[in-house]
């Protein structure tokens, strides 16, 4: 994802990551030698990770341990000066995945209508004419219009982009990646633009006359949006 | 399309012997050792003590009749095989039988053009070839790999009776992994301390991504490129994969070609859409990475009978993500009273454990269930308390107690739905 700067803003980055910077091979301790490195500590504990850009919420991982757990032989250099330095022409054509808030999406700009002929001739021989056929994903479905019954019922019916699906985003970084099966990545920025235009409108998130671009598409609310919360497994006696 | 499905089209008790056995008149077979194509082994035609055998050879092979085989799923073209746990005894897989699960088929990736690019919040965006990889101080380890869907066929109320331990539970295996400590190349390009996420790609065809926090990328990730002794398989992500120790498959990365530190996730399709957990309160858990502990019986189960009363071995795996198992116990009364069960050496954090225990079989109906408790104090729950704990529409994660049936006849089958 390119970035103009790295806004950290607002970013509790707690003392576990602190020392990620620059992990010294002076460190070194032997974890072989020591007993299970979680004996003694208490269950739960672990390092807490920033999801929600707005700190709205965070993960806890109470099986990840401050590292290196490989330390560095003694007599490590500060840097081993492998590699190749990765300019900004090296690194663009493969940073091109796409955030939540809209960082890394194209120019470009597509409507339903046009969405519409891309999906009839690149996605519907596997996910149907109206998106609900299959034999692939079904991707088109509001049903059932109220709660989330996903855990609760087991019959509870295809998990759609428009009854599941948290980020609108994560349309355009999924399609440039895999999208069509067949020739994966191979739409332009215009036709993935406009068929999500159409997947959108068909699971009536969207108007069926919205531009979709850069802009619009970040600002989606998808229905399934604050349904995801962080994992609360944290090993020890509790089955959850 | 998920690694959900078990394979249809099971082969009945009939007709694995036919084709694995040749013997179908014999009717039952007893442990795994005996379970070899007879006529296979009959073929030799002379003593082989009377002629000098064969010389040495530059790639070994198994023997005549040893066909232990990977499971393939059942769609066209599958996205999934499952290791034959059945077939197998120890902890090691064989890397020629480590299950797959691949979201754009298996790429294939020349070594001389290989490139890890990684750039985000570094001081020093980089480009490793694989020899750079190779020449950084290297660590190997055992550690068990388990997609997070396996197993979640065991979650319905009636999965056939005539299941494997391949069928159920074969997308579970075990290598030494070898490779570069991720913490050492992050630590080469120079990490911003504000930096919390990194985001892992692969370079298949589905350009498969992770977000993955960065607190395991500096604990104990690997970027490997060996898999038992030799280069990592084009199967397990050759030339170089991230493996993450305990955790979910689809987030050890195969093809690695890029790691973009950042400091929040991207929200992938396959950690939004799929590889999240619905509970029944109507959330959906996100982000569940480690594999809690686990077990199964890998003998006495299907397709195998036990051919006469008497002393018989229970052997099975156990395994914990979330670091060493510490006990398993067995049970042949379907739950109502438990034996602790020998574990063998040697038993690692993060790794497959062999448990092994003895048991006289008098004759009567049984049923065999194993119980794995991990460091940290967590016992592999039965059925009811796992789905009770998450909901019913549940699917990833099914680490319940596993059960096998042995009937009066010997024959064994795949109990779930009989005691539910």
């Amino acid at each position: 994802m390119r970035r103009a700067g790295l806004a950290a803003a607002g970013l509790a980055v707690l003392a576990a990551l602190a020392a990620c910077g620059a992990p010294d091979g002076s460190q070194e301790r032997d974890r072989a030698e020591e007993p299970a490195r979680t004996e003694g500590a208490t269950p739960g504990a672990g390092a807490t990770v920033p999801v929600e850009a707005d700190g709205s919420w965070s993960l806890r991982l109470a099986d990840v341990s401050e590292g290196p757990a490989w330390p560095l032989p003694a007599g490590s250099p500060e840097r081993f000066g492998l590699g190749t330095a990765a300019g900004a022409g090296r690194i663009a054509p493969w940073d091109r995945d796409v955030r939540p808030d809209g960082t890394g999406l194209p120019p470009g700009s597509g409507r339903a209508a046009d969405g519409e002929r891309v999906w009839i001739a690149k996605c519907s021989a596997c996910h149907g004419p109206t998106g609900t056929e299959g034999p692939n994903d079904r991707l088109v479905g509001r049903e059932p219009r109220e709660g989330f019954p996903f855990g609760a019922e087991p019959r509870a019916g295809p998990r759609t982009v428009g009854n599941y699906w948290p980020y609108a985003t994560t349309l355009f970084d999924y399609i440039t990646r895999a999208m069509p099966q067949n020739v994966p990545g191979s739409l332009t920025a215009d036709e993935t633009y406009a068929v999500i235009a159409w997947i959108l409108a068909r699971n009536e998130i969207v108007a069926d006359d919205v531009v979709m671009d850069a802009s619009t598409l970040a600002a989606v609310r998808m229905p399934a949006a604050g349904r995801f919360v962080p994992d609360d497994r944290r090993g020890g006696p509790e089955v959850r | 399309m998920d690694s959900a499905d078990p394979p249809r089209g099971r082969l009945s008790r009939r007709a694995w012997l036919t084709t694995t056995s040749g013997v179908v008149a014999a009717g039952l077979v007893g442990t795994r050792f005996d379970a070899v194509d007879l006529s296979a082994r009959q073929v030799p035609a002379q003593d082989p003590r009377s002629i000098p055998g064969r010389p040495p050879s530059e790639l070994g092979s198994r023997a005549p009749g040893e066909r232990p085989r990977r499971l393939p799923g059942p769609q066209v073209p599958s996205s999934s095989s499952r290791s034959p746990l059945h077939e197998l005894d120890g902890i090691i897989t064989p890397a020629d039988l480590h299950f797959e699960r691949h979201h754009g088929g298996v790429p294939e990736i020349r070594p001389d053009g290989y490139e890890l690019l990684v750039h985000g919040m570094v001081d020093r965006p980089t480009v490793f070839t694989l020899s750079d990889l190779r020449r950084f101080p290297a660590v190997s380890r055992l550690a068990f790999l388990e997609c997070s869907g396996n197993g979640n066929g065991t979650l319905r109320r009636d999965p056939s009776p005539e299941s494997t331990p391949q069928e159920i539970d074969g997308l579970l295996s075990t290598s030494e992994w070898l490779g570069v400590p991720l913490s050492t190349l992050l630590r080469e390009v120079g990490v911003r301390p504000t930096a919390s996420w990194l985001l892992a790609e692969g370079g298949d065809a589905a350009l498969l991504a992770r977000s993955i926090p960065l607190a395991k990328g500096m604990d104990d990730a690997l970027v490997a490129y060996g898999q038992n002794g030799e280069a990592t398989r084009p199967e397990q992500g050759y030339p170089a994969r991230l493996f993450l120790p305990g955790w979910e498959g689809n987030t050890n990365v195969k093809w690695l070609r890029r790691i973009e530190v950042s400091d929040r996730p991207t929200m992938t399709r396959e950690e939004t859409s799929r590889y999240t957990d619905p509970l029944a309160d109507g959330t959906a858990r996100q982000f569940s990475f480690a594999m809690d502990a686990k077990s199964i019986i890998t003998f006495p189960s299907f397709p195998y009978a036990l051919p006469d009363r008497g002393w018989w071995e229970v052997r099975g795996l156990a395994w914990s993500g979330r670091g060493r198992i510490t006990r398993v116990e067995v049970s042949a009364d379907g739950g109502r009273s438990w034996a602790d069960a020998r574990l063998q050496d040697p038993v690692l954090p993060k790794c497959t454990t062999r448990f092994r225990h003895l048991w006289r079989w008098n004759g009567s109906q049984a049923f065999l269930m194993s119980r794995a408790t991990d460091e940290t104090g967590y016992v592999q729950p039965m059925w009811d308390m796992l789905v009770g704990a998450r909901g019913a529409g549940t699917s990833y994660h099914a680490n319940h107690v596993r059960t096998w049936k042995v009937a009066r006849t010997g024959e064994v089958t795949f109990a779930q739905g009989e005691l539910a």
